[in-house]
């Protein structure tokens, strides 16, 4: 075999008290490929990776590379042995230079040079095709150039075995293809590239190789053109899953939710919504795609009175006496009385919807803290509220007095699309409610919607994976910069003309202006 | 005017001691309140040392050079201590940092008081003040012919130029080397800059014990240079005023030159007004008024570049999700 072998895990365990992360975990990584690692949200990804980057320490076991036994116990030696990887959270200090960041921490004995470290960043950008301005401020980049910094940072210190923790969760479509194209560049360099994912489509397109974990053991590593999703999805959650959501059709629709013309600016006077207009209906999943950052998160900051308008109406048709109610002006909490419930999961989860410090039942009672006649908190029905989703989205904690910030993303999630729908609502919005899960969770949750829907509730769905939008959703609407471009049936509609819509050029002029500026 | 000016100037050099230390040590995401009580040590440990020089050597022993070495040096020490106790308080022992600072305040002033009272039995440190404010004029042959030019800049005791150089090299080691670097990178994001390889706690440490090291220095420059050799119990509010004047210079000791100047105008200004003591009193206030106007000014524009380091005034665990 022709194949050299970079890095080779053999027989890695690794214990955190009494859970078991990794056991007996094997995997090797070829010279000039791109393996992908596959696994539900705590298979023991990431932890694996972990102690190849020398963040932990095995308890068990011996990485290899190339083709000898190599002790990695901190960051330094992982660089020693030109080991990098890219964090799922980045590692960057906001107010410097994308320069001033590669350049940290690092000791050679020219002395310190920024001009320098920018020539050879520039060398590498223009090696592999990267598209950044070194000088630019972190604070005021995307996160897709964030990321190049950090896929810099790694190449600038020589490394030829890179590791990427899902990569793709915060991209838009066109950035993983432009992340992907440097990803084979990498591969021709002859640097190997092990990729953390939960995307199907993209371990397919990407990888040479698959490995899938499950529930911390190594299951099998395949190559990449001779499986297929089922398989692959077989392997990884041990039994056949259903990939199919279940779309029923809606049920005599009535208009809950009626948006017209509303419009607000941000603090530069830029226009972030555009005269949107659209209507939500009960019984139906309205879909919004679009690009990140084209205004979803404030349009649906609007409907829940988060973000304040410049102009229109948002009016709610109460359920039972169809009586009108206009929404705007009003605070969340007169909003939420009406019945708007928004579940809305921004970059960072525990931003806005949960709090990180609290347990589970704390978190619920955030919903409900004022509903009890007493001076003292009720805490017996949050309990069981509590106990009832960790039930029942199979939530993985300890119990339910856990700190949510110490669960993983994916229960994370559960948590908080549980506590919306168990507040019975009649409009439900949820903004990437699967961003970060893995299949069988992401599944729970679209389940979940439909089911809502059956119940006559009109749901807003906020997605970037366009095939899930068309699947799960009645209608889509596309916004592209505040401006609602088309709205097209989910039954009929396909992929290209949506894609389209995105991206069509709503306002040449200021988007002129922006790249200028 | 030129009095007025001159006096400005040997009060903010004083303060200028307390900010650029607490500059140092508030880019490494320490922010220490203590730097009152630190001026305070600092300055009671300079003058013991130099009570003690003094009786030790006698009157005609005395070597001007010495005589403000042994100071500076017994003055460096005691502000190091004061900045290691903190150090020890928030990295070590994890404890809330303004808490620790205010209490290093409280505990600075008393402690100072002791080291007072004890210098006293030893003999006097005031005859110390003519080798703190011996000029620079006096010693160039040809300073009668700079007129009012020296008298504004050439006309001052050793400390003042010490403090602008210090602010200098500061401003120059914090812009354009690795270290500073590394240490704002350690107050802006030390986790980010842990799993650079650079150790926090070794950066936070150093800074925090070299930044209070250099604030009491401005202690020992209000005794001996400022006030010309007499002891009084009100260092503690030029700490204050250095805190402030940090934020009023958003985080830049070459600014802060400019800036101490201004403080020390501002503070000064009312003994040159010929106003009541009430007004005197408000007029002090002055400085503060600047500083508040200064935030409001700077959270207006929200520039990133402006903002104290992201993580001031927390403490870093690495085992922390």
């Amino acid at each position: 075999m022709a194949h050299e072998i970079a890095l080779e895990c053999r027989g890695i365990t690794k214990t955190f008290g009494s859970v078991i992360a990794n056991n007996n975990c094997n995997l090797d990584v070829r010279k000039g490929e791109i393996l992908a690692i596959l696994g539900e949200n705590g298979s023991g990804k990431t932890t694996l990776m972990n102690m190849v980057a020398g963040i932990y320490f095995p308890d068990e076991g011996e990485i290899v590379i190339n083709g000898e036994k190599a002790v990695i116990s901190s960051p330094k030696d992982a660089f020693k042995y030109k080991i990098g990887m890219i964090h799922q959270h980045f590692k960057l200090v906001n107010v410097f230079s994308a320069v001033e960041n590669i350049a940290l921490g690092i000791k050679d004995k020219k002395g310190y040079n920024l001009s320098r470290v920018n020539k050879k960043v520039v060398e590498i950008t223009q090696r592999y095709g990267f598209i950044i301005d070194p000088e630019k401020r972190i604070c005021d980049m995307s996160v897709s150039e964030k990321q190049t910094v950090e896929i810099l940072k790694v190449l600038y210190r020589g490394a030829d075995i890179l590791i990427l923790d899902e990569p793709t969760a915060v991209l838009t479509p066109q950035e993983i293809e432009n992340l992907f194209g440097i990803l084979r560049r990498m591969r021709e360099d002859g640097k190997s590239i092990i990729i953390i994912t939960h995307k199907m489509h993209e371990v397919l397109s990407i990888s040479d190789r698959v490995a899938v974990l499950r529930k911390g053991e190594h299951i099998a590593t395949v190559n990449t053109a001779e499986t297929n999703e089922a398989e692959l999805t077989e392997m990884m959650m041990g039994k056949k899953v259903d990939l199919n959501i279940r779309r029923s059709e809606p049920l005599n629709p009535v208009n809950r939710l009626e948006v017209s013309g509303i419009t607000s600016t941000d603090e530069e006077g830029r226009k972030i919504l555009d005269d949107i207009s659209f209507t939500a209906r009960s019984g139906e999943i309205l879909g919004i795609a679009g690009i990140a950052g084209s205004g979803q998160r404030e349009l649906l900051e609007a409907i829940a009175g988060l973000h304040k308008l410049n102009s229109g109406e948002i009016v709610y048709y109460t359920p039972e006496t169809n009586a009108p109610e206009n929404l705007r002006d009003k605070t969340p909490i007169q909003i939420r009385d009406l019945g708007v419930r928004l579940s809305f999961v921004p970059e960072d989860r525990l931003g806005m919807g949960l709090v990180g410090n609290m347990d589970i039942i704390d978190n619920i009672m955030l919903r409900s803290y004022s509903k009890g006649r007493s001076v003292f908190l009720k805490r017996s029905e949050p309990k069981n509220l509590a106990e009832q989703i960790i039930d029942e989205l199979e939530v993985v904690t300890p119990s339910a007095n856990t700190p949510i910030r110490q669960l993983s993303g994916g229960n994370v999630q559960k948590v908080l699309v549980g506590r919306e729908i168990a507040a019975s609502p009649s409009v439900l919005m949820a903004a990437y409610p699967v961003r970060g899960l893995d299949v069988n969770s992401s599944y729970t949750i679209y389940n979940l919607l439909n089911q809502q829907k059956e119940n006559g509730v009109a749901v807003i769905f906020v997605g970037e994976d366009l095939d899930v939008l068309i699947e799960l959703c009645d209608r889509i609407l596309v916004i592209n910069s505040g401006k609602v471009t088309g709205i097209v049936d989910g039954r009929t509609a396909s992929k290209d003309e949506i894609g389209l819509l995105m991206t069509k050029s709503v306002q040449p002029e200021e988007n002129l202006k922006e790249t200028e500026a | 005017m030129i009095a007025f000016l001159v006096s400005a100037i040997r009060l903010g050099m004083t303060l200028l001691f307390g900010s650029t230390g607490e500059t140092i040590t508030e880019k490494s995401g320490h922010l220490n309140l203590g730097i009152p009580g630190v001026m305070c040590v600092g300055a009671a440990c300079g003058c013991y040392a130099e009570a003690v020089y003094f009786s030790a050597v006698g009157i005609k022993g005395t070597n001007g050079i010495l005589a403000v070495i042994i100071p500076v040096i017994a003055t460096l020490i005691g502000g190091a201590l004061m900045g290691l106790l903190f150090s020890f308080l928030t990295v070590t022992l994890r404890a809330n940092q303004n808490v620790t600072g205010l209490t290093l305040t409280t505990f600075g002033i008393g402690v100072s008081e002791y080291i007072i009272e004890k210098a006293d039995t030893v003999g006097s440190f005031a005859r110390g003040r003519k080798f703190f404010t011996a000029s620079l004029l006096d010693l160039l042959p040809f300073s009668d012919e700079l007129g009012g030019f020296g008298k504004l800049f050439l006309d001052f005791g050793i400390m003042v130029y010490l403090s602008i150089a210090i602010a200098l090299i500061c401003a120059f080691v914090l812009s354009k080397t690795r270290i500073g670097l590394n240490l704002r990178a350690v107050g802006e994001n030390p986790a980010t800059a842990d799993a650079a390889g650079i150790n926090v706690s070794l950066y936070r440490y150093l800074a925090t014990c070299i930044g209070c090291a250099i604030a009491g220095l401005g202690g020992l420059t209000f005794i001996m240079d400022y006030l010309e050799g007499t002891w009084e119990y009100m260092i503690d509010d030029l700490g204050w005023l250095a805190l402030a004047l940090v934020i009023f210079t958003v985080w830049k000791p070459n600014l802060a030159v400019i800036g101490s100047v201004a403080f020390g105008a501002l503070y000064v200004a009312n003994s040159y007004l010929g106003l009541d003591i009430a007004n005197q009193e408000l007029f002090k206030m002055l400085p503060y008024v600047v500083t508040i106007i200064v935030l409001i000014f700077t959270s207006i524009r929200s520039r990133k570049k402006n903002q104290p380091p992201e993580n001031l005034g927390l403490n870093y665990f690495r085992e922390e999700r």
